[in-house]
């Protein structure tokens, strides 16, 4: 089941959207992906095994790529050129300064016509561009083993 | 003039500057590897930049040593081999900014060499007689491989990770049950004292090749194995967890490596990359491949490793088929298997 709520207290309405499985997970992923828009930065926040590869690999799905989307854990980035719009997929848990991104490149990407994606973007916090739609997945062990919490700020799709 | 072909290669992908000088494509004359990883425990992985920075101090040292333990210099060598892809952009940058410098100044070829080519070729420095065709699958930090060596230099890719390499699912378990970076070897190590038959893990269904594999999902399991267990209040045997999630990832890498090799009709089998140096996966190999009835190499645990020398070995097979590249050659980070540069 899938569900909507709304945040009362925050000023910037945050989307709430709970899973109770990996499919359902994925297909937040694919429909936020579906109405991207050019230029368009997200980023992604959640522990370990709470289940951003799937959402990932549902974001890419709804963009129209189809080849497997793989951890750039190694690479700290991987673009994808086959879909809709360019993906660029970053993992920058690795990064230790966030100068190190200029390396990477990260500029090309962020201000270009693509759509990134970005997982512990945290750690870059003061390189994201303000329009940055951030989305964050939580487990509530209390809701459930496969319950998870997608909180979406700073873009309203429609899920 | 040598009837030898020495080539100095030169491998920077990652964690280790290394160079070496390899004669005809089998005989290590000299193996140079300076490795960073005892500054990246400190960060838990690998860091690009501070790798790049690294790789920038060390590498002309790295190739005079590995020069001078061979007894060659630029004069006497054949060609200038370099690791373009896969990789951090930086650490690349770095190799083939060097080895286009030394190429262009000596006035010797230069041959692009793919990361994984170099892997699997290590075999060929141990087992001379191994030829194409045969089955490769390539296992480490970075990459999971499972192909056809259908020719010298030439590869057809049965099957690859749809997400998480194999090494990395390693990192990521070893990091949530606390035992730290490089997290294969700790496993390896602690895993010993476990029971692998103590919890199954659910193997990842994985849509798309049938040879293709899924590391996250068996990740995820044993993230969510402990945080059952943590909100049930039950204590979770380190080593026992250890054993039965490095059985997961074995019998998943055997179970496939058996399948493909059986349904191409291939009778032998090499495997190479950093994993294969942990030792519950060539015990599970060594046994599968004896039980099918399949040869099986695998590289000494140095050669398993990132280095130069696998990055000679592979260019020869390169040079041999007159493959060069151009002083346009450039990393790329997510260069293809196959594609030469």
């Amino acid at each position: 089941m899938q569900r909507t709520l709304r945040s009362p207290e925050n000023e910037d309405t945050a989307l709430i959207i709970e899973t109770n499985s990996r499919e359902e997970t994925y297909e937040t992923g694919r429909k936020l992906a579906e109405q991207a828009e050019a230029g368009s930065v997200y980023a992604l926040s959640g522990d370990l095994g709470v289940g951003k590869t799937v959402f990932t690999q549902g974001f890419a799905r709804g963009l129209g790529i189809t080849e497997p989307v793989t951890s750039p854990t190694f690479t700290i980035l991987q673009s994808y050129e086959e879909g809709r719009l360019p993906l660029h997929h970053f993992d920058v848990y690795r990064i230790a300064d966030p100068e190190e991104m200029d390396e990477i490149g990260y500029e090309e990407c962020f201000f270009g016509d693509g759509v990134s994606l970005v997982e512990w973007a945290e750690l870059i916090e003061e390189l994201l561009p303000e329009e940055t739609i951030r989305i964050t997945i939580e487990k509530d062990p209390e809701q459930g083993f496969d319950y998870r919490r997608i909180t979406i700020t700073g873009a309203e799709p429609e899920l | 003039m040598s009837e030898h072909i020495d080539i100095l290669a030169i491998e920077s992908s990652c964690d280790e500057t290394a160079a070496a000088v390899v004669r005809d494509g089998r005989e290590i004359l000299s193996n140079e590897i300076y490795t960073q990883i005892a500054m990246h425990t400190v960060y838990g992985g690998v860091v690009p930049e501070l790798a790049s920075r690294k790789h920038i101090e060390k590498i002309n040292f790295v190739i005079q040593k590995a020069l001078e333990d061979a007894g060659k210099t630029l004069e006497d060598i054949d060609a200038v081999a370099v690791t373009c892809g896969p990789g951090l952009v930086g650490a690349l940058l770095v190799g083939v900014a060097e080895a286009k410098a030394i190429a262009w100044a000596a006035k010797k070829p230069l041959i692009g060499v793919h990361h994984i080519e170099g892997h699997i070729s290590a075999n060929y420095i141990e087992h001379p007689d191994l030829k194409p065709p045969y089955l490769g699958l390539i296992v480490s930090g970075g990459h999971t491989h499972l192909v056809i060596v259908k020719d010298w230099a030439e590869f057809e890719i049965l099957g690859r990770t749809v997400d998480d390499a194999a090494g990395e699912a390693f990192d990521k378990v070893a990091r949530a049950i606390g035992l730290g970076y490089p997290g294969g070897p700790k496993i390896d190590k602690i895993a010993k004292e476990g029971n692998p038959d103590a919890i199954t893990f659910p193997k990842a269904k994985v849509n798309g090749s049938e040879y293709d594999f899924s590391f996250s999902g068996i990740k995820s399991a044993v993230l969510n194995y402990l945080n059952h267990a943590e909100m049930m209040h039950e204590t979770v045997n380190p080593a026992d967890l250890a054993a039965s999630f490095q059985k997961a990832v074995v019998d998943v890498l055997c179970e496939h490596t058996v399948r493909a090799a059986k349904a191409h009709n291939i009778t032998n089998v090499a495997m190479a990359g950093g994993v294969s140096a942990n030792s519950a996966l060539r015990a599970g190999m060594e046994k599968a491949c004896k039980d099918a009835g399949l040869n099986l190499s695998v590289p000494s645990p140095i050669y398993c490793t990132d280095n130069a020398a696998m990055i000679g070995v592979a260019a020869f097979h390169e040079f041999e088929k007159g493959y060069r590249s151009g002083w346009d050659l450039n990393a790329v980070p997510n260069l293809k298997l196959g594609e030469h540069l």
